[in-house]
């Protein structure tokens, strides 16, 4: 059995009355692709949050590493080699691409000169080359994604958290993007994937965690997942699982 | 051994004080609860409606308090204008932007007021300005007594107009919603026109209030507008309640400290509740996240 | 290195001034607008760079000042020490003023607010303290000697605080080289986003504070050697901390030259207005004002911003055709 990179344990968040993520635990292997998935506000969010740092537990603990790094801050954990996305992108919109991706590669490279090869070459990797040099707000909702993704690799991760990075791309998109992903396990870096697009779930994930209403309600190949009825009755609704067995039935 | 009676005075002026100090507070609030800037050309403004109220006293004759509906009409105009066409399509829709063109509008018609009449302090002679009412216990000064009771007055109609003018209802939609409320087809940007009128005409009644006890100079809406903005940030941004409450607050606790510590200290005290307030609790006692 | 050439270009022009002209009015005016540029540099720094508005910069020009003519007239300290001292001090109240309102998360707004509340704080306790003069103010004793940090003649003034702005250009432009100039403009632009990259914003946005402060104050010391004369009014007023904020933000916030620009734009707008309609008081503050809403209006970015833009759009007509369409798409 691979060991975890990273382990949440019995993690819940509060906001006044509501209990956004309810004794959620999951966990990271290295070098292999982790799912979160789960209907619309199911959490998943607030739990990449807590994970990257961002936002404090009300309960539960986090294991990076072995070490316990429970609310500890996220410039911190980026120190550690905890990377993440945004689900709405947020590119430093009035600097250049390069200078974007030069942030995140000035994490290890405190040198000028090193930091820009080092973010050349990550914007080269995926696929950004030949746009190093436009502002980063002049890029298609695509480009932007891949300028999140440049700028997080910059920082050399061992934990690359990505959230929603699919959203909004058409087909081809993601079939360039998916690619770009798998790499990433090949360098040894962990990937958990925050996505909907259940198609890039199926084909990249290994292991795939299904949170619903906080809680995690299932876990396991992305093919166990799907095939659970708790999981189906969480994004249709109650009583079908049970329709969608008898519809196959017929 | 101080006497109880002296004290009640204090606090009783305080309270008179402290409610002029909840209308200007009200306007500020107002504009940033559904604007969401902070108007700092808020003291300037009111320094520009103390001279008018100056001006209307003095060259057309008008008692301040009849002057109010004059001149609140004005400066309600004045304000949309100013934000309609000057603020609005300055601020490019930056935050920081908004900050920089308040203060230029600050700095502009504060020193417009020093170049156009000069920096003596102005003041007017009401008949009744030192007349007093006697409460048995104390003696209140009846433009004081008269302000308190305005204020509320203009507290109820602002209330009054929020709840059931169609205007008023879209002010609170936009301030709750901005995208909503624009994509059911409200003009934004005339709802924002509107409240900055409303927060302007708030000043000009409350300069109006203050003309036969206080003074009319270029500087003179400053000092007050800086324990508005005290009273803002206590009873949270945005807050109608907690303008007043606040405004009530600050005003008691001015008249306390300037009792007992002099005037200029008495600012200073002012100033570090304004600091902490901002460093431990922003969005102040009833204000939301800031 | 071109940017460093283009300093010391500037530079060299400004030192040719006192050659050629030798009118005592033109040099005094070219001195306050250098000391100015010199405190709006400041303001840049955390201002322009670090996107942090500050409206109470005078807190560290006053406390420059402050404690420069203190300790030379009441402890009888030398004058260059006392100017160091000063710079010290100042970059001390940046420290405070910044680690209290970061360390609060204030920003925007909440940020302008309370810095604009420790400044007035500062005024008024000036105002009444003994040690700073009270209502009259401190005098500094005149003795026209190097040692004193006096000069009999003020082209040498002159030229102090042309180096001293010198300085203040090339720390700008090794700050926009460095990888702390690099996090600060991250901060600026979107903090969360730069602390999920692994920067410290509070370490950051502090240690931006604490330069500003540093080199604001060093414009109030070199104030106090120049008029020999300070008041809390003069040191801790608004007319600093407006014109701080206003010369960086009129020249091109984030800029390196944008200070200079914008010191010399707004002190010829004043005289210039001074010589037409007479020295009436509020006249040049009334233009700074409608100055700052007409630029923020029109030309965001400054004057150094627009002249970039311009030059970029310039660029962009003569470049190489526009990529194929597939190329465009895969964006």
């Amino acid at each position: 059995m691979v060991e975890s990179l990273l382990s949440v344990e019995h993690v819940s968040r509060r906001f006044g009355g509501l209990l956004a993520v309810n004794a959620a635990s999951l966990s990271a292997p290295t070098a292999r692709i982790t799912a979160l998935i789960g209907p619309n506000g199911a959490g998943k969010t607030t739990l990449f949050a807590v994970i990257s740092g961002f936002l404090k537990p009300s309960a539960g603990r986090v294991r990076y590493g072995g070490e316990d790094v429970t609310g500890e801050p996220p410039h911190r954990l980026a120190r550690r080699g905890i990377a993440r996305t945004f689900q709405i992108v947020q590119p430093f919109a009035g600097l250049s691409v390069r200078d974007n991706i030069l942030v995140g590669a000035h994490l290890r490279h405190r040198a000028r000169a090193a930091a820009l090869a080092v973010a050349e070459e990550v914007g080269r990797e995926v696929g950004l080359g030949d746009m190093l040099d436009r502002p980063a707000h002049t890029l298609t909702v695509a480009g932007r994604k891949r300028l999140e993704l440049a700028r997080a690799l910059a920082t050399e991760p061992k934990l690359l958290l990505l959230d929603e990075v699919l959203a909004g791309l058409n087909p081809s998109e993601i079939r360039d993007v998916v690619p770009v992903i798998r790499a990433f396990c090949a360098r040894g870096i962990a990937v958990i994937m925050i996505e909907h697009v259940m198609q890039a779930v199926m084909s990249l994930a290994e292991h795939v965690f299904v949170l619903a209403e906080g809680r995690i309600i299932a876990e396991g190949t992305p093919a166990q997942v799907v095939a659970d009825s708790a999981v189906v009755e969480a994004y249709l609704g109650h009583g079908a699982a049970a329709k969608v067995r008898s519809a196959n039935v017929h | 051994m101080l006497s109880p009676l002296i004290l009640i005075s204090v606090v009783l002026n305080g309270l008179l004080t402290g409610a002029v100090y909840a209308l200007v507070a009200l306007g500020l609030t107002l504009i940033y609860g559904v604007l969401h800037i902070i108007n700092f050309a808020h003291g300037a403004l009111l320094s520009a409606a103390l001279f008018a109220a100056f001006f209307a006293y003095q060259k057309l004759g008008l008692d301040p308090y009849v002057a109010a509906f004059l001149l609140a009409p004005a400066f309600f105009a004045f304000g949309y204008a100013l934000q309609r066409f000057i603020i609005g399509p300055a601020s490019h829709g930056d935050d920081r932007n908004m900050l920089l063109i308040t203060l230029g509008l600050a700095v502009f018609i504060e020193n417009a007021l020093l170049y156009a009449f000069h920096a003596d302090t102005r003041t007017i002679d009401l008949a009744y300005g030192f007349k007093s009412i006697d409460f048995g216990f104390t003696f209140l000064a009846v433009p004081r007594v008269i302000s308190f009771a305005a204020v509320f007055f203009v507290a109820l109609a602002l209330w009054l107009i929020m709840a059931l003018t169609d205007t008023g209802k879209a002010i609170r939609a936009v301030a709750k919603e901005k995208l909503g409320a624009e994509l059911a087809g409200i003009d934004v940007a005339h709802i924002y026109a509107m409240t900055f009128g409303l927060g302007t005409a708030c000043v000009a009644v409350a300069a109006c209030l203050l003309i036969p006890t206080y003074y009319a100079n270029p500087r003179a809406g400053n000092a007050f507008v800086l324990v508005a903005f005290t009273v803002v940030v206590l009873g949270g941004m945005g807050s109608v309640p907690g303008a007043l409450i606040g405004g009530l607050v600050i005003g008691v606790v001015e008249s306390l400290a300037g009792f007992y510590f002099g005037e200029s200290l008495g600012q200073v005290g002012i100033f570090l509740i304004f600091i902490v307030v901002l460093l431990l609790r922003p969005r102040g006692l009833f204000g939301a996240s800031a | 290195m071109k940017a460093l050439l283009l300093i010391a270009i500037a530079v060299a022009v400004f030192a040719a001034v006192p050659l050629v002209v030798h009118s005592n009015v033109v040099l005094n005016f070219l001195v306050v607008t250098l000391m100015i540029a010199l405190a709006g540099q400041g303001w840049n720094i955390l201002g322009g760079y670090g996107g942090q508005y500050s409206f109470g910069h005078a807190a560290f020009f006053g406390t420059g000042a402050y404690v420069t003519a203190i300790l030379q007239v009441e402890y009888g300290v030398n004058a260059w020490i006392g100017f160091a001292a000063g710079i010290v001090a100042g970059a001390a109240v940046g420290a405070i003023i910044g680690g209290l309102a970061f360390r609060a998360g204030l920003r925007s707004s909440y940020f302008a607010l309370v810095t604009l509340a420790f400044a007035e704080v500062l005024r008024i306790l000036a105002s009444v303290a003994p040690i700073t003069g009270a209502g009259v103010g401190l005098l500094v004793k005149l003795d026209l000697r190097a040692q004193s940090f006096q000069f009999q003649s003020r082209a040498i003034f002159y030229y102090v605080i042309l180096a001293l702005v010198a300085v203040s250009l090339v720390i700008a432009q090794l700050l926009e080289r460095s990888r702390f100039g690099t996090w600060l403009i991250a901060v600026r632009e979107n903090e969360d986003a730069a602390m999920a990259l692994g920067v410290d914003a509070f370490a950051v946005k502090l240690g931006a504070m604490v330069l500003s402060a540093a080199v604001t104050a060093a414009a109030g010391c070199f104030y106090v050697q120049y008029f020999l004369f300070i008041d809390s009014g003069i040191a801790y007023g608004t007319w600093i901390s407006i014109e701080a904020l206003l010369t960086p933000i009129i020249g091109g916030v984030g800029t390196v030259f944008g200070a200079l620009v914008g010191a010399l734009v707004v002190k010829s707008l004043g005289e210039g207005a001074k010589l037409v309609t007479g020295d009436v008081p509020g006249l040049d503050l009334m233009i700074y004002g409608a100055v700052l809403i007409v630029v923020i209006r029109f030309a965001p970015r400054g004057l150094v911003g627009a002249f970039t833009d311009a030059r970029e759009r310039l660029a962009r007509r003569f470049a190489a055709p526009r990529p194929p369409v597939r190329e465009a798409v895969r964006g």
